[in-house]
């Protein structure tokens, strides 16, 4: 089966295991079971009627801003764990807002490639709002806002704000200026991904940026055998998270979707669980230039 | 086996011994309860009403 039918069966299956409760989008209610006290490794709003999880950072901001405790070593562990296991493998097979992204990238529209320092935003956003905000800025009970969930999350206003108060005329009635900032960013960002692939992804995720510093050390690694590389680009060019994998096969910014693997006329790129020296042998590549050479 | 590998390896296992650590550190002090309580009630922030 081709690497691509295979990442989309697989995306599909995650999404609709984590979204397993579909008949709650008519009644508008949430599930209440013991699953939803694990969390999503994926970006999954947790008030979304048929979410199974827990949003981890939905989770992580909630913790943190509860008046108990001031950090969730519960949900920075599990990311941690899924992390360091797996890397931004979540983002590219599993995340059911990373299915939505690629399916509006399908539209037919011209495409655009993001200027990298955009993809810095991110971290930003990872620290100001997930880490930062929930404690530092509480009420006289102690208690803080997930400001991440609050201000940005296109997400959660796709999942979870439409479906809830297309079901709940009360909460309709009780929308005003922050329903309709959040409404915006999302417009924005399904625009921006008709354009940009998986542009939430790229710029906004901080569920993305923890993944991103884990992939450089992640066991579920890509491998790059130079011995076998003709250094042709297609890997490069095919890449739409805009990586060069031979360059940089642990960038922050690979989803370890397989597409580059896919496309080495060499098969000298390999995805997998290995605890074998990354990015093996190196050579000149002198032989390899030749043959590159004769192949273009 | 070449020392960047050895240390590669040596952080993942350290990563994953520190992430075991956590989640059983916050499970025991009931952080679980508080995201259950959290995930099962609409989340107002989330949906844009907060």
């Amino acid at each position: 089966m081709k690497n691509a039918v295979k990442r989309k069966l697989i995306q599909i299956a995650a999404f609709g295991f984590t979204n397993s409760h579909m008949t709650n989008f008519v009644s508008g209610k949430l599930y209440t079971g013991k699953w939803k006290q694990f969390c999503n490794p994926g970006l999954n709003c947790y008030s979304c009627p048929a979410a199974t999880l827990a949003c981890p950072i939905g989770a992580m901001q909630a913790v943190a801003g509860s008046m108990q405790y001031n950090f969730s070593f519960y949900v920075v562990g599990f990311l941690l764990a899924v992390g360091v296991l797996l890397g931004r493998f979540i983002c590219g097979w599993i995340c059911p807002f990373g299915l939505v992204q690629e399916l509006f990238y399908k539209i037919p529209s011209p495409k655009f490639r993001l200027p990298r320092i955009f993809t810095f935003v991110k971290y930003g956003i990872l620290v100001v709002f997930v880490v930062v905000l929930p404690v530092a800025a509480t009420d006289y009970m102690g208690m803080g806002q997930p400001a991440f969930c609050q201000y940005i999350c296109p997400a959660g206003t796709l999942f979870g704000g439409l479906p809830m108060t297309a079901t709940h005329p009360e909460l309709r009635a009780a929308t005003g200026f922050l329903f309709g900032l959040k409404m915006t960013i999302l417009i924005l960002t399904v625009l921006a991904c008709v354009f940009i692939f998986r542009f939430f992804c790229k710029t906004l995720c901080p569920l993305g940026a923890i993944y991103g510093l884990l992939n450089k050390i992640s066991i579920y690694h890509l491998d790059v055998d130079r011995h076998s590389c003709i250094k042709c680009g297609k890997c490069a060019h095919t890449c739409k998270m805009d990586v060069d994998p031979v360059k940089t096969p642990d960038s922050a910014e690979c989803i370890r979707c397989g597409a580059c693997a896919a496309a080495c006329p060499r098969q000298a790129i390999r995805l997998g669980f290995r605890l074998s020296e990354p990015h093996a042998a190196q050579n000149g590549g002198a032989d390899s230039r030749t043959e590159a050479n004769k192949l273009q | 086996m070449q020392p960047s590998n050895k240390k590669r390896i040596l952080v993942q296992c350290a990563f994953l011994i520190a992430a075991v650590l956590m989640i059983v550190h916050g499970t025991g002090r009931g952080e679980i309860a508080t995201v259950w309580n959290k995930a099962v009630n609409i989340c107002l922030e989330c949906i844009g009403l907060g």
